[in-house]
């Protein structure tokens, strides 16, 4: 059970142009709270500085300005507190082909984390754990999957081990960076509602990165606009889309595929 | 499982064909033998966009190489032939040209946006010298001059500005290099475009706007489209007509409207419900119980411990 909250986050990036440089605001001034069992979306296009709050929240960057805070208090930043926050925010990646190693089995990703973060668990008992993860997950059976490599598995089968991986270390917080972007049409919904499950099952806080506005309504209880850097619009999923008021959301809404607006006008002339 | 199709149901053809698919297949010869395309016939009709939908793995891509004639060993052409109509009348069997009379024909009459469109241009090359390269190849007879003013004119009609003619690929954002792209199949006024995937890494604004480009270039020039995708709500809003493909036949061919509202094969009801509306009833598929329905489309299977290693 852990709360996150960022506040007033603010990120700058310098680019270097020869001698002079300029500043770029990739973030800018971002506030939200990350509840147990609760979804957060965060929408926007390419470039809107939705994956640097990725970046900030697994503290892979240093905000410029702005906290961010683990049930209260502000997260530590180096040493076992940065070990024990990295604990609880845990990663899925957007690219199921590129964030796992070819070279390694499935059994070694799984165990990788589970050994890092309790290092005093026997052999067994790590390969017990696995077998588990591997089943939550619906990867069964879980023996035959543990032994293959990444290019064994479909598209769809890696992002439920990279999944596993992320909830290998028990975490209070999933970030997921476009977990279904990559993958077929007919897989996302089961991939989604999969960590639907997990999610209720853990309690989990979950901040849902996209730009597919459908699957953010149906998947999470509130939505975050992000137009360059900043939140122009937030409020309930459903109210966001279907009642859009800041103009940036309007475009993102009409941008979506929907099927329902051309077939009227099929049915029409 | 290899016998013919029974024909799907078809629209009367209104207009004349561009290019008919007859009884096409195509074989991986590894072992075992991987049959990719099973027997399709397909028609084009000047000016549609033809929608081919289906999941990873199930052909659409072989389909599209093999139409012009691009796979490379282990992929053979089985059976089937693909023809050409030209406007004049003329008919091109691609399966009867030699090297030289392909290497002509291809990009002239039937073009290419390739998938990962984004990382088909040499990066390091300039954009002008890669849209020359075309002209070069296919009009010689074209002074320097002209062939520049084309390429301005080129990217002009896909809303790029001329003047980033002198740019690298790495210069340009994903929606400018897929633009490119789509510039680069259109220099030669093509009768056919295939589209294989051409919009998928892009995010939706970019991607609304690039399918916008088509359909208006569509409407000016007059061109076919095959738009090759996974993704059926997207095809549902371009397509005149959508062909459903899975493991290699085309299960389902009909208008837009009528597979949407009528779908006739299981596999096309599936596909239809595996995305969520963005304005109707909010579902509980995504946040209700687990259902293991949905997963088990993707479950792993023991028999082939290499499913699912296709593209």
């Amino acid at each position: 059970m852990t709360t996150l909250t960022a506040e007033h986050l603010v990120k700058n990036y310098h680019l270097r142009r020869g001698l002079r440089g300029s500043t770029l605001r990739a973030v800018d001034d971002v506030s939200f709270t990350l509840e147990p069992g609760r979804t957060v979306a965060l929408v926007g296009q390419s470039g809107s500085g939705k994956s640097t709050i990725a970046k900030l929240l697994l503290q892979l960057e240093r905000p410029t300005a702005g906290r961010i805070l683990v049930d209260g208090k502000p997260a530590q930043r180096r040493g076992g507190g940065l070990d024990r926050y990295r604990r609880t925010v845990q990663m899925v990646f957007q690219d199921p082909f590129a964030s796992l190693n070819p070279y390694h089995t499935v059994e070694h990703h799984l165990e990788r984390p589970i050994r890092l973060h309790h290092p005093k668990l026997s052999g067994d008992e790590v390969h017990r754990r696995v077998l588990h993860l591997l089943e939550r997950v619906r990867l069964t059976p879980a023996e035959n999957v543990a032994a293959r490599r990444p290019h064994q598995l479909s598209g769809g089968q890696r992002q439920r081990v990279a999944i596993a991986r992320a909830l290998a270390p028990r975490p209070g917080v999933l970030i997921a960076d476009e977990p279904v972007s990559m993958l077929d049409v007919s897989i996302r919904l089961g991939v989604l509602n999969l960590l639907a499950t997990l999610q209720r099952e853990e309690d989990l806080g979950v901040l849902y990165i996209t730009h597919d506005l459908a699957t953010a309504r149906h998947f999470a209880d509130e939505i975050l606009v992000m137009y360059r850097g900043r939140i122009v619009e937030r409020g309930d999923a459903d109210e966001v889309i279907l009642r859009p008021r800041h103009e940036y959301t309007k475009t993102l809404a009409a941008a979506a595929p929907n099927p329902e607006r051309r077939l009227s006008e099929l049915r029409g002339g | 499982m290899n016998g013919p199709m029974p024909a799907p149901p078809v629209r009367p053809v209104v207009s004349a064909p561009v290019l008919t698919i007859e009884d096409f297949s195509v074989d991986y010869l590894v072992d075992p033998v991987v049959h990719a395309v099973k027997n399709v016939s397909l028609t084009l009709r000047r000016g549609e966009v033809l929608g081919l939908a289906g999941e990873s793995g199930c052909g659409k891509s072989t389909l599209a190489y093999g139409i012009v004639r691009l796979l490379k060993p282990p992929a053979a052409i089985v059976s089937g032939r693909a023809v050409f109509h030209s406007r004049e009348g003329i008919e091109i069997d691609w399966n009867l040209l030699d090297a030289e009379e392909l290497r002509a024909t291809r990009w002239d009459k039937i073009s290419m946006v390739f998938q990962g469109a984004m990382n088909s241009l040499n990066p390091v090359i300039s954009i002008r010298d890669q849209l020359e390269d075309v002209f070069t190849a296919h009009r010689p007879e074209l002074g320097r001059h002209e062939r520049r003013k084309r390429c301005a004119e080129l990217l002009e009609r896909v809303g790029v500005d001329p003047a980033r003619l002198r740019a690298y690929p790495h210069e340009l954002s994903g929606g400018m290099r897929q633009r490119v792209m789509i510039a680069m199949a259109m220099a030669l006024e093509p009768q056919v475009m295939i589209m294989d995937e051409p919009t998928t890494a892009l995010d939706v604004v970019v991607q609304r706007e690039i399918l916008r480009e088509i359909t208006r270039l569509r409407d000016e020039l007059g061109f076919a489209v095959v738009f090759i995708t996974h993704d059926l709500p997207l095809l549902l809003e371009i397509s005149d007509r959508i062909a459903v493909m899975r493991a290699g036949e085309v299960v389902e061919l009909g208008d837009a409207l009528s597979l949407y509202t009528d779908p006739q094969h299981d596999y096309t009801k599936q596909l239809l419900a595996s995305f969520p509306s963005l304005t109707g009833e909010r579902g509980s598929f995504v946040r209700g119980g687990m259902d293991e329905r949905l997963l088990a489309l993707d479950a792993v299977r023991l028999d082939d411990p290499n499913a699912g290693s296709t593209a």
